[in-house]
């Protein structure tokens, strides 16, 4: 997994709540294999009309938007469905990072596990960045990290993120191997639960 | 969950416990005693492959056949779309190459999967239940704690039976006084969702208790948990109780016999402590609320169906007024007008949210003798439920008020199986989500009770169901 640890760019404000993965990600592309086109896909029905033609007034068509890796946007962004594609399309158009003051519980974990840094800010603070961002669109911003920072011209906001969140994207990690060191403790809780709690087996005391 | 407790404990604390391997960094290792796959899950399935790993615990794990499948399929023959086709292919293939017993296109057993656990006596109070899927919070009707998961999560389960969680915070939701007849949890959960908002419960378990709860049967409960990813819950739970185990008794993969009593001795433990501390209460009063429709985009946009559209001039919040305008420009909708008022073209009734045969009936009661001004199609829960409405002779209701009877499935709750509704036509939905789009491009989706679907299929508008119900056994 690719690290993330400092970044500038572009930051592309959608100023609006409940920006669900359905949004994110219509399920028509659901079918879409890994290496498939998701990055077209992206908020394709916000994007594109009917006709496949780009709709200008939506945010990231805009000029320099078009080119952000930074997403600010209201509260509840990636609601909805668990669908992890929504992920892949944001992270393949070149998005890295999101901050908006709430995230979809699925969807930040599902961000998470592909390097992608949810930023959670406090509600006058995100507003005060969407409001910098359209007095000047081509100033960019830059978040770290490992101090929980996002500088934005004059404007330093503070970030939130879960602790083992952020050492994962700090590292890169990937928790199979994480979760293999602890091999012995995982069938010594089997057997324990298995013994204690005969019924969670499927079809326990059937006599066939 | 036998230990003697010292500090009084919610039953979501007990089911944490109770599955916890190791702590580290702020989360913790949870074992997983169930995981549902569905053909969705072919990215999970893909990144076991590319590792060549192998499914830990294939006798844990079931898959279904829901999301793609077809509903016209009962006359045989090969899935027409090829694209399709091939999603459910590669489901066969996958679950086959991993030695997962599943339920597919043909199986008698096949259904939503959100449907399927429970009817099968899979989902079981106290168990931790995951599934690619974010309604996976509707087994929790049972007491077990199920939650939805992305594609790496599905395979880091498939590879290791386990997952890193952070604990989430405890939020209960009380349901006082006696719910109406003609009302179904689906009014509730709207209602809740409308109180709190689609983010309200964000970060939280929630555990709903209380009069009306305990009242309801175990299907209204599948329905109300089902919903509570929709308030931004990360699961939903009933504690387990009698309701519960008659439910469970004699499914095909439930305990039988005497460990069927030990497991009820197990089960009823399975209660929050008095005493036991929430990070969130809600209380919500059953008897007052009024049959609900969404008119918006988001489900937290519910109303009484004898309210009105919303005016976004009447906001003092920007953003909120923005929102508005642009619900309703989506919705063609014109602020202020009748929610009664608003013409419909066309009805779904479907879904893991209400195609149980409690739902089926609810809107068979209100169709029996009438007839639809609108097409439609109902396409319950699973194949089990549709024998069933078929025994009791339902379909024939729902064939002579002019509806489509179909086969099982995801259908047009999510149109990825090629049931959408069509740009700019408006649906009046047993299903969970009206996000834009959610059941084809352009579609407008309002969100209601199977009797109100009926309802607005009778009077080819929203419409308040309870004069429709009158003398007739609801
Ligand atoms: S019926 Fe709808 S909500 Fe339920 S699992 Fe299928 S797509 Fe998801």
């Amino acid at each position: 997994m690719e690290k993330f640890t400092r970044l500038t760019a572009i930051a592309c404000p959608l100023a609006v709540e409940n920006i669900d993965t359905d949004q994110i990600l219509p399920a028509r592309f659901l079918k879409l294999k890994r290496d498939g086109a998701h990055a077209k896909a992206l908020f394709h029905d916000l994007r594109f009309d009917a006709s496949d033609n780009e709709q200008p007034q939506f945010p990231l068509n805009q000029s320099p938007w078009r080119q952000a890796k930074i997403i600010v946007s209201g509260a509840n962004f990636g609601g909805g469905s668990s669908r992890e594609a929504a992920v892949y399309a944001l992270f393949d158009y070149g998005i890295r990072c999101l901050i908006a003051p709430s995230f979809g519980d699925i969807f930040s974990q599902n961000a998470a596990k592909n390097g992608l840094l949810t930023a959670v800010t406090g509600e006058s603070d995100n507003e005060a960045l969407i409001a910098a961002l359209n007095r000047d669109t081509s100033q960019t911003v830059s978040v770290d990290l490992e101090a929980q920072t996002i500088v934005c011209g004059k404007l330093s906001i503070h970030f939130d993120i879960d602790a083992a969140r952020r050492t994962r994207l700090l590292n890169g990690w990937d928790d199979i191997d994480l979760t293999r060191s602890f091999h012995a403790e995982i069938e010594a809780f089997k057997a324990a639960h298995v013994r204690q709690q005969p019924w969670v087996i499927p079809g326990h005391g059937q006599s066939d | 969950m036998n230990q003697p407790n010292t500090t009084p404990a919610t039953l979501f604390d007990k089911l944490w416990a109770s599955h916890e391997i190791v702590a580290r960094d702020g989360e913790s290792l949870l074992w997983v005693d169930r995981h549902y796959v569905h053909e969705g899950s072919f990215h999970g399935f893909n990144q076991l492959d590319r590792r060549g790993a192998k499914v830990a615990e294939p006798a844990l794990t079931f898959g279904v056949a829901d999301h793609y499948v077809p509903t016209h399929r009962s006359a045989g023959g090969p899935i027409a779309n090829p694209e399709i086709a091939r999603m459910v292919d590669t489901f066969n293939k996958n679950v086959a190459n991993h030695g997962i017993r599943s339920f597919g296109l043909n199986d008698r057993r096949q259904g939503i999967v959100h449907v399927v656990g429970p009817e099968l006596g899979l989902t079981l109070p106290g168990l931790l239940i995951v599934c690619g899927d974010s309604h996976t919070s509707t087994h929790g009707a049972l007491g077990a704690y199920a939650f939805g998961i992305g594609a790496s999560e599905v395979a880091h389960v498939l590879m290791t039976q386990t997952l890193w969680q952070k604990k989430p915070k405890r939020m209960r939701i009380t349901v006082d006084g006696r719910l109406a007849d003609g009302f179904g949890a689906k009014d509730i959960a709207l209602s809740i969702i409308a109180a709190i908002g689609a983010n309200g419960a964000s970060g939280h378990a929630i555990e709903f208790t209380g009069a009306a709860i305990r009242a309801q049967s175990m299907e209204a409960r599948l329905t109300l948990c089902n919903m509570a990813i929709e308030a931004g819950g990360r699961c939903g739970m009933v504690a387990p109780d009698a309701t519960t185990f008659a439910y469970i008794e004699g499914r095909e993969f439930a305990p039988k016999g005497e460990a069927f009593e030990r497991a009820v001795r197990d089960w009823s433990q399975l209660a929050t402590d008095p005493g036991a501390q929430f990070d969130h209460e809600v209380r919500i009063d059953a008897s007052r609320l009024a049959p609900v429709v969404t008119w918006g985009i988001s489900p937290e946009d519910a109303l009484p169906i004898d309210g009105r559209v919303p005016d976004p001039a009447g906001e003092t919040n920007a953003d909120r007024a923005n929102y508005i305008r642009g619900a309703l420009d989506y919705m063609g909708l014109t602020a202020g007008e009748k929610l009664t008022d608003i013409a419909i073209d066309r009805v779904f009734i479907g879904s893991c949210t209400n195609a149980r045969i409690e739902d089926l009936r609810a809107a068979a009661a209100v169709l029996a003798g009438r007839v639809s001004k609108v097409p439609g199609m109902v396409s319950p829960g699973s194949s089990s439920v549709k024998r069933q409405a078929e025994d009791e002779g339902l379909d024939r209701i729902f064939r002579e008020a002019g509806l489509e009877w179909v086969d099982s499935g995801c259908s047009m709750c999510v149109g990825i199986n090629g049931d959408i509704v069509p740009s700019g036509e408006r649906c009046a939905s047993t299903t969970n989500r009206n996000f834009r789009g959610r059941q084809g491009a352009g579609a407008r989706t309002h969100i209601m009770s199977p009797a109100m679907v009926a309802a607005a299929a009778v009077a080819g508008h929203l419409a308040d169901v309870r004069p429709l119900t009158v003398g007739r056994k609801v």
